[in-house]
Protein backbone atom coordinates (compact mmCIF):
# COMPACT_ATOMS: atom_id res chain seq x y z
CA UNK A 1 0.00 0.00 0.00
CA UNK A 2 1.38 3.39 -0.88
CA UNK A 3 0.68 6.64 0.89
CA UNK A 4 -1.10 9.26 -1.25
CA UNK A 5 0.70 12.18 -2.83
CA UNK A 6 0.97 15.20 -0.59
CA UNK A 7 -0.29 18.33 -2.31
CA UNK A 8 0.63 21.72 -0.90
CA UNK A 9 -0.23 25.23 -2.02
CA UNK A 10 1.35 27.67 0.37
CA UNK A 11 1.57 31.43 0.58
CA UNK A 12 3.47 33.01 3.39
CA UNK A 13 4.92 36.50 3.70
CA UNK A 14 7.45 37.79 6.19
CA UNK A 15 8.26 41.28 7.17
CA UNK A 16 11.43 41.82 9.12
CA UNK A 17 12.01 45.46 9.97
CA UNK A 18 13.21 47.49 7.02
CA UNK A 19 14.40 44.44 5.07
CA UNK A 20 12.55 43.61 1.91
CA UNK A 21 9.73 41.28 2.78
CA UNK A 22 10.26 37.67 1.83
CA UNK A 23 7.37 35.73 0.45
CA UNK A 24 6.93 32.03 -0.09
CA UNK A 25 4.45 31.28 -2.84
CA UNK A 26 4.57 27.70 -4.06
CA UNK A 27 2.45 24.86 -5.26
CA UNK A 28 4.12 21.47 -5.01
CA UNK A 29 3.30 17.77 -5.19
CA UNK A 30 5.21 15.23 -3.16
CA UNK A 31 4.41 11.84 -4.72
CA UNK A 32 5.43 8.52 -3.15
CA UNK A 33 9.21 8.24 -3.39
CA UNK A 34 11.94 10.77 -2.81
CA UNK A 35 11.50 14.37 -3.98
CA UNK A 36 14.46 16.66 -3.52
CA UNK A 37 13.90 20.27 -2.57
CA UNK A 38 16.94 22.09 -3.89
CA UNK A 39 17.89 25.72 -3.76
CA UNK A 40 20.30 28.30 -2.38
CA UNK A 41 20.06 29.18 1.29
CA UNK A 42 17.31 31.65 2.01
CA UNK A 43 15.19 30.25 -0.81
CA UNK A 44 12.44 29.27 1.65
CA UNK A 45 13.09 25.52 1.87
CA UNK A 46 12.88 25.23 5.66
CA UNK A 47 9.87 27.54 5.83
CA UNK A 48 8.09 25.29 3.36
CA UNK A 49 8.80 22.22 5.50
CA UNK A 50 7.68 24.05 8.65
CA UNK A 51 4.39 24.94 6.95
CA UNK A 52 3.75 21.32 5.96
CA UNK A 53 4.61 20.04 9.45
CA UNK A 54 2.34 22.63 11.09
CA UNK A 55 5.14 24.46 12.91
CA UNK A 56 4.53 27.64 10.90
CA UNK A 57 1.11 28.81 9.79
CA UNK A 58 0.85 29.81 6.13
CA UNK A 59 -1.05 33.02 5.31
CA UNK A 60 -3.13 31.15 2.79
CA UNK A 61 -3.27 27.87 0.95
CA UNK A 62 -4.15 24.23 1.30
CA UNK A 63 -2.14 21.18 2.34
CA UNK A 64 -3.66 17.76 1.84
CA UNK A 65 -2.66 14.12 1.63
CA UNK A 66 -5.36 12.09 -0.12
CA UNK A 67 -8.60 12.77 1.75
CA UNK A 68 -6.86 14.14 4.80
CA UNK A 69 -6.76 17.94 4.83
CA UNK A 70 -3.98 19.23 7.06
CA UNK A 71 -4.46 22.91 6.34
CA UNK A 72 -7.03 24.88 4.40
CA UNK A 73 -7.19 28.61 4.95
CA UNK A 74 -10.58 28.91 3.25
CA UNK A 75 -12.21 26.08 5.19
CA UNK A 76 -10.52 27.25 8.40
CA UNK A 77 -8.69 23.95 8.90
CA UNK A 78 -5.32 24.01 10.61
CA UNK A 79 -4.36 20.73 12.28
CA UNK A 80 -1.75 21.08 15.03
CA UNK A 81 1.58 19.34 14.31
CA UNK A 82 0.77 16.38 16.57
CA UNK A 83 -2.27 15.52 14.45
CA UNK A 84 -0.68 15.86 11.01
CA UNK A 85 1.41 12.71 11.07
CA UNK A 86 4.08 14.53 9.11
CA UNK A 87 7.43 13.18 10.32
CA UNK A 88 10.24 15.71 10.35
CA UNK A 89 13.99 15.22 10.74
CA UNK A 90 15.62 18.55 11.57
CA UNK A 91 19.12 19.50 10.58
CA UNK A 92 20.04 19.34 14.29
CA UNK A 93 18.17 15.99 14.50
CA UNK A 94 16.63 17.01 17.86
CA UNK A 95 17.07 13.60 19.45
CA UNK A 96 15.87 13.67 23.06
CA UNK A 97 19.15 13.72 25.03
CA UNK A 98 17.68 12.15 28.17
CA UNK A 99 16.15 9.13 26.38
CA UNK A 100 17.92 6.06 25.00
CA UNK A 101 17.95 5.40 21.24
CA UNK A 102 15.12 2.89 21.75
CA UNK A 103 13.03 5.30 23.79
CA UNK A 104 13.61 8.00 21.20
CA UNK A 105 12.36 5.71 18.45
CA UNK A 106 9.34 4.42 20.39
CA UNK A 107 8.37 7.95 21.49
CA UNK A 108 6.04 8.39 18.51
CA UNK A 109 4.33 5.03 19.08
CA UNK A 110 2.42 5.94 22.23
CA UNK A 111 -0.84 4.57 20.86
CA UNK A 112 0.54 1.00 20.53
CA UNK A 113 0.79 -1.62 23.28
CA UNK A 114 4.17 -2.04 24.96
CA UNK A 115 4.85 -5.30 23.07
CA UNK A 116 3.99 -3.86 19.64
CA UNK A 117 6.00 -0.76 20.40
CA UNK A 118 9.03 -2.84 21.26
CA UNK A 119 8.67 -5.01 18.15
CA UNK A 120 8.41 -2.01 15.80
CA UNK A 121 11.35 -0.29 17.48
CA UNK A 122 13.63 -3.31 17.26
CA UNK A 123 12.67 -3.92 13.63
CA UNK A 124 13.46 -0.42 12.45
CA UNK A 125 16.65 -0.12 14.49
CA UNK A 126 17.80 -3.30 12.73
CA UNK A 127 16.87 -1.90 9.31
CA UNK A 128 18.99 1.14 10.04
CA UNK A 129 21.75 -1.00 11.55
CA UNK A 130 21.77 0.58 14.99
CA UNK A 131 20.03 -2.22 16.94
CA UNK A 132 23.15 -2.78 19.05
CA UNK A 133 22.95 0.83 20.27
CA UNK A 134 19.35 0.66 21.51
CA UNK A 135 20.25 1.33 25.12
CA UNK A 136 22.65 4.18 24.42
CA UNK A 137 21.76 7.83 24.89
CA UNK A 138 22.27 10.17 21.90
CA UNK A 139 25.35 11.65 23.61
CA UNK A 140 27.03 8.24 23.45
CA UNK A 141 26.46 7.74 19.71
CA UNK A 142 28.60 8.80 16.76
CA UNK A 143 27.30 11.36 14.27
CA UNK A 144 26.26 8.70 11.76
CA UNK A 145 24.54 6.59 14.42
CA UNK A 146 22.59 9.60 15.65
CA UNK A 147 21.46 10.27 12.08
CA UNK A 148 20.27 6.67 11.74
CA UNK A 149 18.34 6.86 15.02
CA UNK A 150 16.73 10.13 13.95
CA UNK A 151 15.60 8.61 10.63
CA UNK A 152 14.29 5.52 12.41
CA UNK A 153 12.38 7.65 14.92
CA UNK A 154 10.68 9.58 12.12
CA UNK A 155 9.92 6.58 9.87
CA UNK A 156 8.63 4.19 12.54
CA UNK A 157 5.46 6.24 12.93
CA UNK A 158 4.38 5.41 9.32
CA UNK A 159 3.83 9.08 8.55
CA UNK A 160 1.87 10.57 5.64
CA UNK A 161 5.00 12.37 4.57
CA UNK A 162 8.61 12.47 5.72
CA UNK A 163 10.30 15.87 5.79
CA UNK A 164 14.10 15.86 5.90
CA UNK A 165 15.92 19.17 6.38
CA UNK A 166 19.54 18.58 5.37
CA UNK A 167 19.82 15.70 7.83
CA UNK A 168 23.18 14.49 6.50
CA UNK A 169 24.98 17.79 5.95
CA UNK A 170 27.34 17.24 8.89
CA UNK A 171 28.54 13.78 7.80
CA UNK A 172 31.49 12.74 5.67
CA UNK A 173 30.75 11.25 2.28
CA UNK A 174 31.24 7.55 3.12
CA UNK A 175 28.83 7.48 6.05
CA UNK A 176 26.40 9.71 4.17
CA UNK A 177 26.00 7.32 1.23
CA UNK A 178 25.58 4.26 3.46
CA UNK A 179 22.73 6.04 5.25
CA UNK A 180 21.15 7.20 1.99
CA UNK A 181 21.29 3.60 0.74
CA UNK A 182 19.49 2.41 3.89
CA UNK A 183 16.88 5.13 3.51
CA UNK A 184 16.28 4.18 -0.11
CA UNK A 185 16.10 0.50 0.85
CA UNK A 186 13.56 1.16 3.59
CA UNK A 187 11.40 3.27 1.32
CA UNK A 188 11.60 1.05 -1.78
CA UNK A 189 8.84 -1.22 -0.47
CA UNK A 190 6.87 1.37 1.48
CA UNK A 191 6.79 4.22 -1.02
CA UNK A 192 6.30 7.05 1.45
CA UNK A 193 6.33 10.55 0.02
CA UNK A 194 9.66 11.97 1.19
CA UNK A 195 10.60 15.63 0.79
CA UNK A 196 14.36 15.93 1.15
CA UNK A 197 15.97 19.35 1.48
CA UNK A 198 19.59 19.62 0.50
CA UNK A 199 21.96 21.86 -1.33
CA UNK A 200 24.49 19.10 -1.80
CA UNK A 201 24.84 18.01 -5.38
CA UNK A 202 26.21 14.63 -4.21
CA UNK A 203 23.05 13.89 -2.27
CA UNK A 204 20.89 14.83 -5.25
CA UNK A 205 22.81 12.43 -7.47
CA UNK A 206 22.61 9.64 -4.89
CA UNK A 207 18.89 9.97 -4.20
CA UNK A 208 17.59 11.71 -7.22
CA UNK A 209 14.24 10.72 -8.52
CA UNK A 210 12.72 14.13 -8.76
CA UNK A 211 13.92 17.64 -7.97
CA UNK A 212 11.96 20.76 -7.12
CA UNK A 213 14.20 23.82 -7.39
CA UNK A 214 13.21 26.72 -5.18
CA UNK A 215 14.54 30.25 -5.31
CA UNK A 216 13.30 33.45 -3.66
CA UNK A 217 10.26 31.58 -2.38
CA UNK A 218 9.18 30.39 -5.85
CA UNK A 219 9.44 27.06 -7.64
CA UNK A 220 11.81 27.73 -10.54
CA UNK A 221 12.06 24.22 -11.96
CA UNK A 222 10.69 20.72 -11.42
CA UNK A 223 11.85 17.48 -13.00
CA UNK A 224 14.57 14.85 -13.09
CA UNK A 225 17.83 15.96 -11.44
CA UNK A 226 19.69 15.97 -14.76
CA UNK A 227 17.16 18.28 -16.40
CA UNK A 228 16.91 20.67 -13.49
CA UNK A 229 20.47 20.86 -12.26
CA UNK A 230 22.59 20.16 -15.32
CA UNK A 231 20.90 22.88 -17.31
CA UNK A 232 19.82 25.38 -14.68
CA UNK A 233 17.75 28.24 -15.98
CA UNK A 234 18.39 30.60 -13.08
CA UNK A 235 21.64 32.18 -12.04
CA UNK A 236 21.25 31.54 -8.30
CA UNK A 237 20.32 27.95 -8.93
CA UNK A 238 23.39 27.54 -11.16
CA UNK A 239 25.55 28.87 -8.35
CA UNK A 240 23.92 26.53 -5.87
CA UNK A 241 24.22 23.58 -8.24
CA UNK A 242 27.96 24.09 -8.45
CA UNK A 243 28.55 25.80 -11.78
CA UNK A 244 31.90 27.39 -11.06
CA UNK A 245 32.07 29.44 -14.27
CA UNK A 246 29.37 32.03 -14.83
CA UNK A 247 30.20 34.30 -17.77
CA UNK A 248 28.49 37.14 -19.59
CA UNK A 249 28.63 36.95 -23.38
CA UNK A 250 27.21 38.62 -26.50
CA UNK A 251 25.57 36.65 -29.31
CA UNK A 252 27.45 37.05 -32.62
CA UNK A 253 25.81 34.70 -35.07
CA UNK A 254 23.07 32.03 -35.15
CA UNK A 255 23.57 28.79 -37.09
CA UNK A 256 20.08 27.40 -37.07
CA UNK A 257 20.93 24.38 -39.25
CA UNK A 258 23.66 23.19 -36.86
CA UNK A 259 21.64 24.02 -33.73
CA UNK A 260 24.45 26.23 -32.43
CA UNK A 261 25.40 29.87 -32.16
CA UNK A 262 28.63 31.79 -31.66
CA UNK A 263 29.06 34.14 -28.74
CA UNK A 264 31.88 36.45 -27.60
CA UNK A 265 32.75 36.62 -23.90
CA UNK A 266 32.34 40.09 -22.45
CA UNK A 267 35.76 40.05 -20.79
CA UNK A 268 38.52 39.36 -23.30
CA UNK A 269 37.68 38.54 -26.88
CA UNK A 270 37.41 34.73 -26.74
CA UNK A 271 34.62 33.28 -28.87
CA UNK A 272 32.65 30.15 -28.05
CA UNK A 273 30.26 27.90 -29.90
CA UNK A 274 27.27 27.20 -27.70
CA UNK A 275 23.88 25.49 -28.12
CA UNK A 276 21.28 27.50 -29.98
CA UNK A 277 19.04 29.51 -27.72
CA UNK A 278 16.14 31.87 -28.22
CA UNK A 279 18.28 34.94 -28.91
CA UNK A 280 19.27 37.35 -31.66
CA UNK A 281 22.73 38.64 -32.65
CA UNK A 282 23.73 41.43 -30.28
CA UNK A 283 21.79 39.99 -27.31
CA UNK A 284 23.52 39.57 -23.98
CA UNK A 285 23.41 36.07 -22.52
CA UNK A 286 24.86 34.45 -19.42
CA UNK A 287 26.67 31.12 -19.61
CA UNK A 288 27.20 28.54 -16.89
CA UNK A 289 30.01 26.03 -17.31
CA UNK A 290 31.12 23.41 -14.82
CA UNK A 291 34.80 23.49 -13.91
CA UNK A 292 34.80 19.70 -14.26
CA UNK A 293 33.53 19.87 -17.88
CA UNK A 294 36.62 21.70 -19.17
CA UNK A 295 39.70 19.84 -20.45
CA UNK A 296 43.26 21.16 -20.50
CA UNK A 297 45.96 20.26 -22.99
CA UNK A 298 49.59 21.38 -23.12
CA UNK A 299 49.64 21.35 -26.94
CA UNK A 300 47.01 22.41 -29.40
CA UNK A 301 44.92 19.28 -29.90
CA UNK A 302 43.66 18.18 -33.31
CA UNK A 303 41.11 15.64 -34.42
CA UNK A 304 38.71 16.41 -31.57
CA UNK A 305 34.93 16.63 -31.75
CA UNK A 306 34.91 19.46 -29.21
CA UNK A 307 34.31 22.75 -30.99
CA UNK A 308 35.85 25.18 -28.54
CA UNK A 309 39.62 25.16 -28.20
CA UNK A 310 40.96 28.30 -26.54
CA UNK A 311 44.57 29.26 -25.78
CA UNK A 312 45.22 30.44 -22.25
CA UNK A 313 47.69 30.72 -19.41
CA UNK A 314 47.56 29.08 -15.97
CA UNK A 315 47.26 31.77 -13.30
CA UNK A 316 47.20 29.48 -10.28
CA UNK A 317 46.89 25.84 -9.21
CA UNK A 318 45.09 25.22 -5.91
CA UNK A 319 45.05 21.64 -4.63
CA UNK A 320 41.76 20.60 -2.93
CA UNK A 321 41.02 17.28 -1.25
CA UNK A 322 40.25 15.20 -4.36
CA UNK A 323 40.97 17.59 -7.21
CA UNK A 324 43.06 20.58 -8.25
CA UNK A 325 41.47 23.88 -9.26
CA UNK A 326 43.35 25.58 -12.06
CA UNK A 327 42.59 29.23 -12.85
CA UNK A 328 43.15 29.77 -16.55
CA UNK A 329 43.23 33.18 -18.19
CA UNK A 330 42.06 33.33 -21.79
CA UNK A 331 40.77 36.88 -21.72
CA UNK A 332 38.23 35.81 -19.11
CA UNK A 333 39.33 33.70 -16.15
CA UNK A 334 38.01 30.13 -16.02
CA UNK A 335 38.09 27.65 -13.14
CA UNK A 336 39.03 24.15 -14.31
CA UNK A 337 38.99 21.01 -12.15
CA UNK A 338 41.66 18.37 -12.74
CA UNK A 339 42.57 15.23 -10.87
CA UNK A 340 45.87 15.51 -8.97
CA UNK A 341 47.19 12.71 -11.21
CA UNK A 342 46.37 14.61 -14.41
CA UNK A 343 47.99 17.71 -12.98
CA UNK A 344 51.22 15.77 -12.27
CA UNK A 345 51.08 13.85 -15.57
CA UNK A 346 50.91 17.05 -17.63
CA UNK A 347 53.53 18.68 -15.37
CA UNK A 348 51.36 21.77 -15.15
CA UNK A 349 52.82 24.86 -13.50
CA UNK A 350 51.68 28.39 -12.85
CA UNK A 351 52.42 30.71 -15.79
CA UNK A 352 52.32 27.86 -18.30
CA UNK A 353 50.51 28.23 -21.62
CA UNK A 354 47.73 25.67 -22.14
CA UNK A 355 44.74 24.95 -24.37
CA UNK A 356 41.25 24.81 -22.91
CA UNK A 357 38.77 22.44 -24.54
CA UNK A 358 35.04 22.88 -24.10
CA UNK A 359 32.19 20.88 -25.60
CA UNK A 360 29.38 22.97 -27.07
CA UNK A 361 26.81 21.25 -24.86
CA UNK A 362 28.79 21.88 -21.68
CA UNK A 363 27.76 25.53 -22.06
CA UNK A 364 24.40 26.26 -20.41
CA UNK A 365 22.34 29.42 -20.38
CA UNK A 366 21.02 30.96 -17.21
CA UNK A 367 18.72 33.86 -16.46
CA UNK A 368 19.49 36.48 -13.86
CA UNK B 1 18.60 26.16 70.86
CA UNK B 2 14.87 26.44 70.29
CA UNK B 3 13.97 23.08 68.73
CA UNK B 4 10.25 23.90 68.47
CA UNK B 5 11.01 27.00 66.42
CA UNK B 6 13.45 25.11 64.19
CA UNK B 7 10.94 22.31 63.50
CA UNK B 8 8.21 24.86 62.81
CA UNK B 9 10.47 26.62 60.31
CA UNK B 10 11.36 23.34 58.59
CA UNK B 11 7.68 22.37 58.37
CA UNK B 12 6.78 25.77 56.95
CA UNK B 13 9.64 25.74 54.44
CA UNK B 14 8.88 22.20 53.23
CA UNK B 15 5.18 22.91 52.78
CA UNK B 16 5.74 26.26 51.06
CA UNK B 17 8.41 25.04 48.64
CA UNK B 18 6.31 22.01 47.71
CA UNK B 19 3.25 24.16 46.95
CA UNK B 20 5.43 26.67 45.09
CA UNK B 21 6.87 23.94 42.90
CA UNK B 22 3.33 22.89 41.95
CA UNK B 23 2.37 26.50 41.22
CA UNK B 24 5.51 27.32 39.26
CA UNK B 25 5.14 24.41 36.80
CA UNK B 26 2.03 25.82 35.06
CA UNK B 27 2.88 29.47 35.80
CA UNK B 28 6.48 28.97 34.64
CA UNK B 29 5.50 27.20 31.44
CA UNK B 30 2.98 29.93 30.66
CA UNK B 31 5.64 32.60 31.22
CA UNK B 32 8.25 30.65 29.24
CA UNK B 33 6.13 29.48 26.29
CA UNK B 34 3.01 31.69 26.33
CA UNK B 35 2.23 34.01 23.46
CA UNK B 36 0.55 36.88 25.30
CA UNK B 37 2.70 39.96 24.85
CA UNK B 38 1.85 41.39 28.26
CA UNK B 39 3.57 38.53 30.08
CA UNK B 40 6.30 40.85 31.26
CA UNK B 41 3.78 42.51 33.56
CA UNK B 42 3.09 39.20 35.31
CA UNK B 43 6.83 38.56 35.51
CA UNK B 44 7.26 41.94 37.19
CA UNK B 45 4.49 41.18 39.69
CA UNK B 46 5.95 37.77 40.47
CA UNK B 47 9.35 39.36 41.10
CA UNK B 48 8.08 42.19 43.32
CA UNK B 49 8.97 40.38 46.59
CA UNK B 50 12.64 40.46 45.50
CA UNK B 51 12.79 44.23 45.79
CA UNK B 52 10.00 45.16 48.23
CA UNK B 53 10.97 45.60 51.87
CA UNK B 54 9.49 42.62 53.75
CA UNK B 55 7.65 45.07 56.00
CA UNK B 56 5.79 46.52 53.00
CA UNK B 57 4.80 43.09 51.75
CA UNK B 58 3.92 42.03 55.29
CA UNK B 59 1.85 45.17 55.87
CA UNK B 60 -0.31 44.62 52.80
CA UNK B 61 -0.64 40.93 53.58
CA UNK B 62 -1.77 41.83 57.08
CA UNK B 63 -4.45 44.06 55.60
CA UNK B 64 -5.43 41.52 52.93
CA UNK B 65 -5.77 38.66 55.42
CA UNK B 66 -7.20 40.71 58.30
CA UNK B 67 -10.64 40.07 59.74
CA UNK B 68 -12.08 42.99 57.80
CA UNK B 69 -10.80 41.82 54.40
CA UNK B 70 -12.86 39.54 52.10
CA UNK B 71 -10.20 36.82 52.34
CA UNK B 72 -10.05 37.07 56.13
CA UNK B 73 -13.84 36.93 56.45
CA UNK B 74 -14.12 33.98 54.06
CA UNK B 75 -11.44 32.09 56.00
CA UNK B 76 -13.20 32.83 59.26
CA UNK B 77 -16.52 31.52 57.91
CA UNK B 78 -14.87 28.35 56.62
CA UNK B 79 -12.54 27.51 59.51
CA UNK B 80 -13.93 29.48 62.46
CA UNK B 81 -10.78 31.52 63.05
CA UNK B 82 -8.87 34.34 61.36
CA UNK B 83 -5.78 34.06 59.16
CA UNK B 84 -3.39 36.50 60.75
CA UNK B 85 -1.20 35.19 63.54
CA UNK B 86 -1.84 31.57 62.44
CA UNK B 87 0.37 28.95 60.73
CA UNK B 88 -1.93 28.95 57.66
CA UNK B 89 -1.54 32.71 57.38
CA UNK B 90 2.20 32.26 57.55
CA UNK B 91 2.05 29.71 54.73
CA UNK B 92 0.09 32.08 52.48
CA UNK B 93 2.46 34.96 53.23
CA UNK B 94 5.52 32.80 52.59
CA UNK B 95 4.09 31.59 49.29
CA UNK B 96 4.02 35.16 48.02
CA UNK B 97 7.31 36.09 49.63
CA UNK B 98 9.21 33.15 48.07
CA UNK B 99 7.33 33.04 44.76
CA UNK B 100 10.13 34.59 42.63
CA UNK B 101 12.65 32.14 44.05
CA UNK B 102 10.60 29.27 42.64
CA UNK B 103 9.26 30.81 39.43
CA UNK B 104 12.45 32.40 38.09
CA UNK B 105 14.59 29.23 38.01
CA UNK B 106 11.69 27.27 36.52
CA UNK B 107 11.14 29.84 33.75
CA UNK B 108 14.87 29.97 33.02
CA UNK B 109 15.07 26.17 32.86
CA UNK B 110 12.03 25.90 30.58
CA UNK B 111 13.43 28.57 28.28
CA UNK B 112 16.69 26.66 28.20
CA UNK B 113 15.05 23.61 26.62
CA UNK B 114 15.90 23.51 22.90
CA UNK B 115 12.69 24.55 21.07
CA UNK B 116 13.54 22.01 18.35
CA UNK B 117 13.06 19.22 20.90
CA UNK B 118 9.60 20.56 21.71
CA UNK B 119 8.76 20.73 18.00
CA UNK B 120 10.18 17.24 17.48
CA UNK B 121 7.92 15.91 20.21
CA UNK B 122 4.87 17.55 18.61
CA UNK B 123 5.57 16.21 15.12
CA UNK B 124 5.94 12.75 16.67
CA UNK B 125 2.33 13.05 17.75
CA UNK B 126 2.72 14.04 21.39
CA UNK B 127 0.12 16.32 22.96
CA UNK B 128 1.41 19.48 24.67
CA UNK B 129 0.84 17.81 28.05
CA UNK B 130 2.83 14.70 27.09
CA UNK B 131 5.59 16.93 25.69
CA UNK B 132 5.65 18.77 28.99
CA UNK B 133 5.99 15.69 31.18
CA UNK B 134 8.22 13.57 28.90
CA UNK B 135 10.52 16.23 27.43
CA UNK B 136 10.36 19.66 29.04
CA UNK B 137 10.14 18.71 32.73
CA UNK B 138 12.92 16.04 32.62
CA UNK B 139 15.25 18.36 30.71
CA UNK B 140 14.45 21.21 33.09
CA UNK B 141 15.05 18.98 36.12
CA UNK B 142 18.07 20.89 37.46
CA UNK B 143 15.98 24.07 37.33
CA UNK B 144 13.14 22.41 39.24
CA UNK B 145 15.55 21.28 41.97
CA UNK B 146 16.99 24.79 42.07
CA UNK B 147 13.50 26.22 42.47
CA UNK B 148 12.67 23.86 45.34
CA UNK B 149 15.96 24.37 47.16
CA UNK B 150 15.99 28.16 46.81
CA UNK B 151 12.39 28.61 47.94
CA UNK B 152 13.05 26.24 50.85
CA UNK B 153 16.13 28.15 51.98
CA UNK B 154 14.48 31.51 51.48
CA UNK B 155 11.37 30.55 53.45
CA UNK B 156 13.51 29.09 56.22
CA UNK B 157 15.25 32.40 56.69
CA UNK B 158 12.37 34.86 56.34
CA UNK B 159 11.92 37.36 59.15
CA UNK B 160 10.16 40.61 58.31
CA UNK B 161 7.04 39.18 56.71
CA UNK B 162 6.67 36.58 59.49
CA UNK B 163 6.90 39.25 62.13
CA UNK B 164 4.24 41.36 60.39
CA UNK B 165 1.62 38.68 59.72
CA UNK B 166 2.57 35.91 62.13
CA UNK B 167 3.59 37.70 65.23
CA UNK B 168 5.60 35.62 67.66
CA UNK B 169 3.45 32.78 69.03
CA UNK B 170 5.57 29.82 70.27
CA UNK B 171 4.83 26.63 68.30
CA UNK B 172 2.49 28.45 65.91
CA UNK B 173 4.28 31.35 64.31
CA UNK B 174 7.60 31.66 66.10
CA UNK B 175 10.03 30.63 63.37
CA UNK B 176 13.72 30.05 63.92
CA UNK B 177 14.77 33.47 62.64
CA UNK B 178 12.44 35.13 65.12
CA UNK B 179 13.71 32.87 67.88
CA UNK B 180 17.26 34.00 67.02
CA UNK B 181 16.16 37.62 67.26
CA UNK B 182 14.51 36.93 70.64
CA UNK B 183 17.58 35.15 71.98
CA UNK B 184 19.88 37.91 70.85
CA UNK B 185 17.59 40.57 72.36
CA UNK B 186 17.64 38.74 75.69
CA UNK B 187 21.46 38.41 75.40
CA UNK B 188 21.25 34.58 75.18
CA UNK B 189 24.07 34.53 72.60
CA UNK B 190 24.79 30.81 72.94
CA UNK B 191 21.25 29.86 71.92
CA UNK B 192 21.18 32.47 69.15
CA UNK B 193 24.51 31.20 67.85
CA UNK B 194 23.50 27.54 67.74
CA UNK B 195 20.36 28.36 65.74
CA UNK B 196 22.21 30.79 63.49
CA UNK B 197 24.81 28.09 62.77
CA UNK B 198 22.05 25.69 61.73
CA UNK B 199 20.63 28.28 59.30
CA UNK B 200 24.09 29.08 57.96
CA UNK B 201 24.69 25.37 57.36
CA UNK B 202 21.34 25.01 55.58
CA UNK B 203 22.00 28.01 53.38
CA UNK B 204 25.44 26.71 52.38
CA UNK B 205 24.09 23.24 51.66
CA UNK B 206 21.22 24.67 49.59
CA UNK B 207 23.47 26.86 47.47
CA UNK B 208 25.95 24.01 46.97
CA UNK B 209 23.13 21.87 45.60
CA UNK B 210 21.98 24.68 43.32
CA UNK B 211 25.42 25.33 41.86
CA UNK B 212 26.21 21.64 41.50
CA UNK B 213 22.96 21.04 39.63
CA UNK B 214 23.57 23.93 37.29
CA UNK B 215 27.16 22.93 36.66
CA UNK B 216 25.73 19.53 35.72
CA UNK B 217 27.83 17.75 38.34
CA UNK B 218 24.99 15.25 38.50
CA UNK B 219 22.70 14.90 35.53
CA UNK B 220 20.09 12.31 34.78
CA UNK B 221 21.54 11.88 31.27
CA UNK B 222 24.96 11.85 29.68
CA UNK B 223 26.12 15.32 28.70
CA UNK B 224 26.98 15.77 25.04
Amino acid sequence: MTTPTLVAQIRKGFRSGTLASFALDVEIDVPPGITILFGPSGAGKSTLLDCIAGLTRPDAGRIASGDAVLFDSEAGINLPPQRRSAAYVFQSLALFPHLSAEDNVSYGLAQLSAAERRACTVEILESFRVASHGRHKPGELSGGERQRVALARALVTSPRVLLLDEPLSALDAGVKFEILEDLRGWNAARRLPILYVTHSREEVDALGERVIALDHGRVVATGAPREVLDAPRRLRLAQAAGFENLLAATVLELRQADGVMRVRLETGDAELEVPLAHAAPGDSVRLAIRAGDILLATERPSGLSARNILPGKILSLEPRSTFVTARVDCGATFAVHLTPGACRGLELAEGQNVWMILKTHSCHFVQE
Amino acid sequence: MNLTALLLSLRLAALVSLILLLISLPLGSWLAFGKWRGRFLIEAVVSLPLVLPPTVLGFYLLIAMGSRSPLGRLWERLFGHGLVFTFEGLVIASLLYSLPFAVQPVVAAFRGVDPKLIQASAVLGASPLRTFFRIIAPLAFPGLVTAFVLSFAHTLGEFGVVLMVGGNLPGITRTVSIAIYDSAQSLDYASANSMAMVLLGFAFLALSIVYAMNRRVWTPWTPR
